[in-house]
């Protein structure tokens, strides 16, 4: 398979990602649609490894084996991030009763 | 000895280093100790300046290189003196007569203030200084220099009495005047640059003669010799530039001298004789220069004859002989034109000087109607008065007489209407000289008012010993360039300067020489009508002075034609509606509503722009996305 | 077209379906499944690539505790279709325009990039293996290895700070 192929499906993930954030108020779905981005991010990143690995294995048996590593510590930050952030949407749903962004406006102030 | 031309930079280095003494430690010197330091440099100057001389006049000169001043890609411009001919004379006569000057300043300036008496000399050290370095650059950058800081010092100079508003106005006047001219100078200077790639005399001039047989070159070398005309009308005071000079009197007495005699008004004749060989080749340039030298002549001693101030008189008249150099410069008589410049040095000097001592004997009074009589009072200032006054008249064998003769001589040569002209203003300057000495010396003093009573006493020896070495200078002085058909080969300084003009001489086209008869001719037509002028001066005004103010056309001469309320009228006064205008007008309706406009614009833009500010988190990442998008269509755009 | 290619494009319209699925369902709870439908197709892809240590951890990681984690919140808080809050229709247009736009420029910028003759290794290569993962992991990638061990105990604690009732 080229490395267009995968290109294209990440890219289309994480537009789907972000189209995700831009219309949904619901902050679960909104930091759903993250962890969406960040597997679209992830999955270029393994496919790039192995492109680079194709190229690079006669020079170095390991080549590209860096992309994966990558990978692995995205998903490290990602479940520290996940624990974090449903902490505080659960801390936001005690204080207001709703999982609506649009309650969070304190920044105009 | 061959190797005293190398110590040519010693010549301006002295005087420098007088002018730093003087200046910086001029609250601790004493009077004395200044006059000595001030004057000292300025002969130990002219000492290494006659060594100098005497070798180039062995036939030795040379071109020393200091150092590198400017040097940008193939554009070099060496800080180098050149000594020969021509630089050797300046220096003598600007070291000689500055001198003089400053012996004759030390007692003349002696009422005032300690500080301000160092401040004096100092000014006329620095003077000599510019004036030095302008005549020895080799190359024209360093006589721009030298140009700029005369300039500069003729400011500081007629300003001298700062307190009083109208000296600093003729000071400021003089300065403005000399930048327009300066600009001129300055200009011709960037275009020897852009077409020959040199300032320095000997490739310019070499680069100059090749260039000048293409029609092209001949445009371009007549623009050239305007643009530096320009420059000489403004420090040389030709019309009509030439309004600063008789303002610049306000300055102290042996300043006058110094700048109308040894050095400043010379700087013009100075550039174009060193730059001959242009202006040979310019023709049209060459009549610009004679008309305008010629009617500057006539202009100036049209005004000196009603003039009752004794300096403003005196200032005409230099206007009016600066008329004759240029004239000599321009009919193609270099030669005349330096030994005017030489003869006048002395006699002008000596003229200013003696006035300087008639305005101290009369306790600063200027108007000669308050004088007369002055000849029993001061008998060494009215005998070396009278000597300046025959000389300057044009007498034989007094020194003014061969070398106003060899000019009107050449003026002949080139159109008779010039001379004509030229005689015509010889007898008006015979006349307004004697008129001046006639009305200040003879008759019957009337200046007892001023000084109470009491009557005028003769001035120091400081004083009288320069008037009586420039007196003898004056009458002798004119020895060393007597023509072909009184005695031949007596022409010293023809043979002198023959290096300097040689390339002119070989390419002037018609070398047509007079015929003696003619010149004798010649010379008695203007020599008697000297006569016949000093004789009716001295008739009509020894016993009746007009002490009355001047009616009918003389009004019109004793306000100078009016030329100084003319331009007051063309220039100045649109120059201030110009400036009332911009600034009620541009300044405030214009540039001010713009800036207070573009304050209210960033006030209004930005009062919308916050309304974007919703707080809502989803707003915000929307625009983040949009902006991450014009990221990409902007690099798509830059990127090919 | 072999087997890997009909195995590709059927994982990925499998994940970009039910990622589309994830933005447009109304109930939160469908959202979170279709999610997890989604990990297992990029989970497949790993697996399809030999990175077999990521497919599986993206499982067990992922799918596993990160989604099970959401759906236990979303219970906890009894979200559902009827409680789910609307946004503005035009904001919503605007939005997917956004999207729409970005994975525009963003396809037509890879136009440009050059990466014609760069295929990617399927099925083969033992980087994706646990035994090289491990090797490297834990002699170049020890110390930020390490360090996201501290992280973790970081965010454990700010966890537990946040979720504090009251003061």
């Amino acid at each position: 398979m080229n490395i267009e192929y995968y290109i294209v499906l990440s890219i289309a993930l994480f537009c789907i990602g972000i189209t995700g954030v831009l219309t949904r108020r619901n902050a679960i779905i909104i930091f759903m649609c993250i962890e969406l981005m960040l597997n679209a991010v992830n999955l270029l990143l393994v496919a790039f490894s192995k492109m680079h690995h194709l190229k690079g294995v006669a020079a170095n048996p390991t080549a590209g084996i860096d992309g994966q590593l990558f990978v692995f510590f995205i998903m490290v930050v990602a479940a520290a991030e996940v624990s974090v952030g449903l902490a505080i949407i659960v801390m936001m749903y005690r204080n207001v009763h709703s999982v609506d962004v649009n309650f969070l406006n304190r920044l105009k102030h | 000895m061959k190797n005293v031309l190398q110590l040519v930079w010693l010549i301006p280095l002295l005087p420098l280093i007088g002018f730093l003494i003087n200046g910086l430690f001029r609250k601790q010197l004493s009077k004395s100790l200044t006059g000595i330091i001030g004057s000292g440099v300025i002969l130990g100057s002219f000492v290494i300046s006659l060594l100098i001389f005497l070798q180039v006049k062995a036939g030795h000169t040379a071109v020393v290189n200091l150092f590198d001043f400017i040097k940008v890609g193939k554009l070099s411009i060496p800080f180098s003196f050149q000594a020969d001919q021509l630089s050797s004379l300046f220096l003598l006569i600007i070291t000689g007569v500055g001198f003089l000057i400053h012996v004759y300043s030390a007692a003349y300036m002696h009422e005032e203030e300690g500080q301000h008496f160092a401040r004096y000399f100092a000014y006329l050290n620095l003077f000599v200084f510019s004036m030095l370095l302008l005549v020895l650059g080799s190359n024209l950058v360093i006589m721009f220099i030298g140009w700029e800081g005369v300039g500069l010092c003729s400011y500081l100079l007629i300003g001298y009495w700062f307190k009083n508003v109208d000296y600093t106005n003729a000071a400021k006047k003089a300065f403005v005047m000399n930048r327009i001219g300066d600009l001129g100078f300055l200009l011709a200077i960037f275009w020897i640059i852009n077409q020959f790639g040199t300032v320095t005399y000997g490739d310019l001039f070499k680069q100059v003669a090749e260039k000048a047989n293409t029609l092209e070159g001949g445009v371009v070398i007549t623009g050239i010799t305007l643009l530096l005309f320009v420059g000489a009308t403004g420090k040389s005071a030709q019309i009509p530039l030439y309004t600063w000079l008789p303002d610049a009197m306000a300055g102290p007495t042996p300043v006058s001298a110094l700048i109308h005699a040894a050095t400043m008004v010379t700087a013009g004749i100075y550039m174009i004789a060193r730059s001959n060989i242009m202006y040979t080749l310019a023709p049209t340039t060459q009549a610009v220069v004679a008309i305008i030298g010629l009617a500057t002549a006539v202009f100036a001693a049209t005004i000196a004859i009603k003039q009752n101030d004794i300096k403003k008189v005196l200032a005409y008249s230099t206007v009016s002989q600066l008329g004759y150099m240029f004239l000599g410069l321009g009919v193609g008589a270099y030669t005349g034109a330096v030994f005017h410049v030489m003869t006048h040095a002395f006699f002008k000097a000596l003229l200013f000087l003696g006035a300087g001592s008639v305005i101290h004997a009369m306790h600063h009074e200027q108007d000669i109607r308050k004088m007369g009589g002055l000849k029993k009072y001061l008998p060494i200032t009215h005998i070396t008065f009278l000597l300046g006054c025959i000389a300057i008249a044009g007498i034989p064998p007094f020194s003014g007489f061969f070398s106003k003769d060899e000019i009107l001589a050449a003026a002949y040569a080139k159109n008779p209407v010039f001379w004509f002209i030229g005689v015509a203003t010889a007898g008006m300057t015979a006349f307004y000289m004697f008129r001046l000495y006639a009305t200040t010396f003879l008759g019957q003093f009337r200046g007892a008012e001023q000084l109470h009573g009491h009557h005028p006493h003769e001035s120091p020896v400081a004083m009288t010993l320069p008037l009586i070495i420039l007196a003898v200078l004056s009458v002798a002085g004119g020895w060393i360039g007597i023509p072909e058909v009184l005695m031949p080969n007596a022409h010293a300084l023809e043979h002198f300067l023959d290096p300097i003009f040689a390339e002119s001489v070989k390419h002037a086209h018609e070398g047509h020489h007079l015929d003696h008869s003619t010149e004798y001719v010649l010379m008695g037509a203007s020599v008697g009508l000297a006569v016949i002028a000093i004789f009716y001066a001295i008739a009509r005004y020894s016993k009746r002075p007009e002490l009355g103010e001047p009616t009918g056309f003389g009004k019109v001469l004793a306000n100078k034609w009016y030329v100084d309320e003319l331009y007051n009228f063309i220039i100045v006064r649109p120059l201030q509606w110009l400036g009332k205008f911009l600034n009620s007008f541009v300044e405030r309706d214009v540039i001010d509503w713009t800036v207070n406009g573009i304050g209210r614009l960033v006030g209004y833009s930005s009062r919308q722009v916050r309304l974007l500010q919703s707080g809502q988190v989803g707003s915000y990442v929307l625009l983040m996305v949009l902006g991450i998008l014009a990221f990409f269509v902007i690099q798509f755009f830059v990127k090919k | 077209m072999s087997i890997s290619e009909i195995l590709f494009y059927f994982l990925s319209v499998l994940a970009l379906g039910s990622a589309l699925m994830v933005v447009i369902s109304r109930n939160p709870v469908h959202s979170v499944l279709w999610l997890i439908v989604t990990f297992f197709a990029i989970s497949g892809h790993y697996i399809m690539m030999n990175a077999q240590f990521l497919g599986i951890v993206n499982l067990i990681v992922y799918a596993g505790a990160i989604m099970v984690l959401f759906l236990f919140v979303i219970m906890l808080m009894n979200l559902n279709a009827e409680t789910e809050p609307k946004k503005n229709k035009w904001l919503r247009m605007a939005g997917i325009v956004a999207g729409g736009c970005l994975l525009l420029v963003l396809v037509a910028a890879l136009k440009d990039a050059d990466v014609k003759n760069s295929a990617v290794q399927l099925n083969s290569g033992n980087i994706g293996l646990i035994e090289q993962l491990g090797k490297t992991l834990f002699t170049e990638y020890v110390v930020p290895f390490e360090i996201s061990s501290v992280l973790f105990l970081s965010a454990m604690v700010g966890t537990v700070v946040i979720g504090k009732k009251g003061d």
